[in-house]
């Protein structure tokens, strides 16, 4: 049955549109969008009035847990939590327990996504065997079981001679490298940003430089090699001016930045010490690299926004603060998080802002056929409204590592379409998610 | 007069967190108990029926020995958990640990703990007073507040004083607690060490405080220097290429004392690793008040004791 989306405004950055219009959706694609499409034969139908519609959201930058640590999330619980938050497709970083570095761990993941799963989940998997930094992963064989990206996350690719084969090699299959940049030498023993907050609360810092350092180095490989580079999670001012530079010059290169550091700075560990939910890799930097990061946003030196989604138990979280892990989920958060602070505080065109987590992702990751509200494009599908007011309180991720908690934000995610099928209607409390309900049944 | 009203806090996690005001009250409060030391009956009926835990998750002589005879002095029941024969071993954790000892009804909980912000962690999750008695590298508070009162003792008072704090910064706590309790009461501080000893942006977080590498240079006319044990257990690499090194440069010997002024003092938190940051003739010297600091600590802890005790309501017992 054809399903229409009645009087939303459209968002589509790829044609500079924001217009109220209406889109057709059959068997999974987009067939229509204009003004008033009028339907005689039966149908479903969405009165979107006054809500915003746009190609459904990518996060490049998950943690789904599974396999390993099912404790934490599941390719369900993530998917949940993903739907929930606007997003159709999700990267899944490979530091699982065992890693995602061979075919049989991709065919894993993309089975159990199949049918657990509510959206699109895209793995990554490693570029080195068991993410060691020594061997490389068969790219060939994880490019042919699907993965969009090859990433030791975590971790960084140290060895420059690796990182250069890495590059070398995945640009044969158009697979970008995604880089997890960190100096460990300088990093090894920090908790939090180095400088004034790290030496009043008494704990090893993490210096900006040990980012920097493998920006600036990564830059001269991509350069070297010709390869695809992308450089996940960026913190800090000087890594904003090196990739600026670098594109300036045509380098192959791509970035992205999480909302906390767009939101956060190192202050808040002042406010409330010891608060491991302001335990982040990269570290919450200072006030100077923040407003670099959202004049990056502004002027396109940023790519894309991801969510570093990383749960952690409230067990593993309620340990001494270097004992406890790094991570905060961020899922069901990103998108008001950028409504609240980028659109109405900093006055970034939401189409900047959408460009970012739809166009821009499928675009350096080779989506076929995803990120774009297109005639024959998926009928991947977010419906929001940017005024609307909640409080962050209760979280369809299995985790609940949020420092955002009990904060008022405004853009609320109204529908999820993903593949033509409303997975998440938050008009419909109690049941909002649309499940592979056979499967369930077919267990039993 | 001393007004000990106006010193309401349940806990001390550090001096970061009182005004100048509290420290002064702690420091007068410590006085009369420390009188009582030359009675042969060094017992005062003041925390009968409290209790107090000691929980210690690192080595300690003097701050568990201490903060045990304050409370036994104050006439509070002590009891001591030591790590290596606790619950602890068979992976509780700390939040656990710290419940159980509510649970059993501890008044205070005096804590020891190898990471900076476990004291923290537990005044967020039980209702007992939390003392500090040294987290990680952040702050050790009751020692701070023995330095500060030795000193205020042998010299009148601290304002304007010229104090310099030598060795490890980095790794120091009690350098922490230090520089909060001496800068809130305008002492002069000099912070002296190897650039890699001296932590990350202090000067920002104490603008009046002077960095010196230079040990001839830093302690001249100093009234005061405070030489930091080499913490050795705390340190990842290599932060200074040999100990003989070290000690060439900031060990404290007969030579150097000489460049501080005649009657300075010198104080060290011990345990001391004699002969590499203070000589032995150092350490005994007449200028030393090493021991009166260990004497002093006492006092300090029942006044902490004590002046926490206000603050917690009696239903709890």
């Amino acid at each position: 049955m054809k399903l229409l989306i009645k009087n939303a405004i459209v968002v589509e950055p790829s044609k500079n549109l924001e217009k109220k219009q209406d889109i057709l959706i059959e068997n999974g694609k987009i067939i229509e969008i204009k003004e008033n499409i009028k339907l005689t034969q039966p149908h479903k139908q969405i009165n979107a009035n006054n809500f915003y519609v746009s190609a459904g959201f990518i996060d490049i930058h998950t943690h789904l847990r599974e396999p390993g640590n099912e404790e934490e999330e599941t390719i369900n619980s993530g998917t949940k939590a993903a739907a929930a938050g606007g997003f159709t497709s999700v990267f899944c970083m490979p530091n699982t327990n065992p890693p995602i570095d061979d075919q049989a761990a991709v065919e894993f993941i993309m089975l159990k996504a199949k049918n657990e799963g509510l959206i699109n989940v895209y793995p990554v998997g490693c570029v080195t065997k068991l993410r060691k930094g020594e061997e490389l992963t068969e790219i060939g064989e994880l490019k042919k079981a699907g993965v969009v990206a090859i990433s030791d996350d975590g971790e960084p690719v140290e060895n420059s001679k690796i990182m250069r084969r890495a590059l070398e090699y995945s640009k044969m299959f158009n697979l970008p490298v995604i880089q997890h940049c960190e100096d460990k030498n300088l990093s090894k023993g920090g908790v939090i940003n180095e400088g004034k907050v790290s030496t009043m609360l008494g704990v090893r810092g993490i210096p900006k430089e040990s980012e920097e350092i493998i920006v600036i180095r990564d830059i001269i490989l991509a350069s070297l090699s010709k390869g695809f580079l992308h450089l996940t999670h960026i913190s800090s001012k000087n890594s904003i001016e090196f990739i600026k530079q670098a594109k300036q010059k045509n380098i192959n290169i791509t970035c992205d930045v999480t909302p906390h550091h767009l939101v956060l700075t190192e202050d808040y560990l002042l406010k409330s010490p010891y608060d491991t939910n302001l335990k982040i890799n990269p570290p919450l930097r200072t006030e100077e690299d923040r407003i670099s990061l959202i004049n990056a946003i502004k002027d396109d030196t940023v790519d894309c926004i991801s969510s570093d989604h990383a749960p952690h138990t409230k067990e593993e979280k309620s340990k001494e603060f270097d004992l406890a892990p790094f991570g905060i989920i961020g899922l069901e958060t990103l998108f008001p998080l950028c409504v609240t602070f980028l659109y109405y505080k900093h006055k970034v065109p939401l189409i900047n802002i959408i460009k970012k987590i739809t166009n821009n992702p499928a675009k350096i990751f080779n989506l076929k056929n995803k990120g774009k509200i297109e005639i024959g494009y998926d009928a991947d599908l977010t419906i929001f409204s940017i005024q609307e007011e909640f409080i962050v309180s209760n979280f369809f991720s299995k985790s609940s590592n949020s420092p955002f908690i009990g904060w008022k934000l405004k853009g609320k995610i109204k529908y999820t379409i993903c593949g033509g099928k409303v997975v998440f209607d938050s008009t419909n409390p109690k049941d909002p998610f649309y499940e592979n309900k056979n499967f369930y049944n077919n267990k039993k | 007069m001393l007004n000990v009203k106006k010193f309401n806090h349940k806990h001390l996690l550090g001096l970061e967190y009182l005004s100048k005001e509290e420290i002064e009250i702690i420091l007068e409060t410590a006085k009369p108990f420390k009188k009582l030391f030359t009675r042969s009956i060094k017992k005062v009926p003041t925390l009968r029926g409290r209790s107090v835990a000691l929980l210690f998750y690192e080595p300690s002589t003097r701050t568990r020995t201490s903060f045990e005879l304050a409370a036994k002095r104050l006439s509070a029941d002590t009891v001591n958990i030591t790590v290596q024969t606790s619950s602890v071993q068979k992976g509780e954790s700390l939040i656990d640990t710290a419940k159980t000892l509510e649970a059993m009804k501890a008044d205070f909980i005096v804590i020891r703990h190898f990471y900076s912000g476990a004291p923290h962690i537990l005044a967020q999750n039980v209702s007992s007073s939390i003392i500090n008695a040294g987290d990680g590298f952040h702050e050790h508070p009751t020692q701070g507040l023995l330095d500060i009162f030795t000193i205020k003792e042998k010299k009148g008072k601290i304002k304007d004083l010229k104090v310099v704090i030598l060795g490890d910064i980095l790794h120091s706590r009690v350098a922490r607690s230090n520089l909060w309790g001496l800068t809130k009461l305008q002492a002069n501080v000099v912070l002296c060490g190897p650039p890699t000893l001296i932590p990350p942006e202090i000067e920002k977080i104490f603008p009046n405080v002077e960095i010196e590498y230079n040990l001839e240079k830093a302690i001249k006319n100093a009234d005061v220097i405070n030489i930091l044990r080499v913490q050795f257990e705390r340190q990842l690499e290599h932060l200074f290429p040999s100990v003989r090194e070290y000690s060439l440069l900031y060990g404290m010997n007969k030579e150097r004392l000489k460049i501080a002024k005649d009657d300075v003092l010198i104080l060290h938190p011990g345990p001391m690793n004699r002969g590499i940051e203070i000589t032995t003739d150092v350490a005994d010297s007449l200028n030393s008040v090493i021991n009166q600091q260990v004497t002093n600590g006492v006092a300090i802890r029942m006044a902490v004791l004590y002046l926490l005790s206000l603050n917690t309501t009696s239903t709890k017992l």
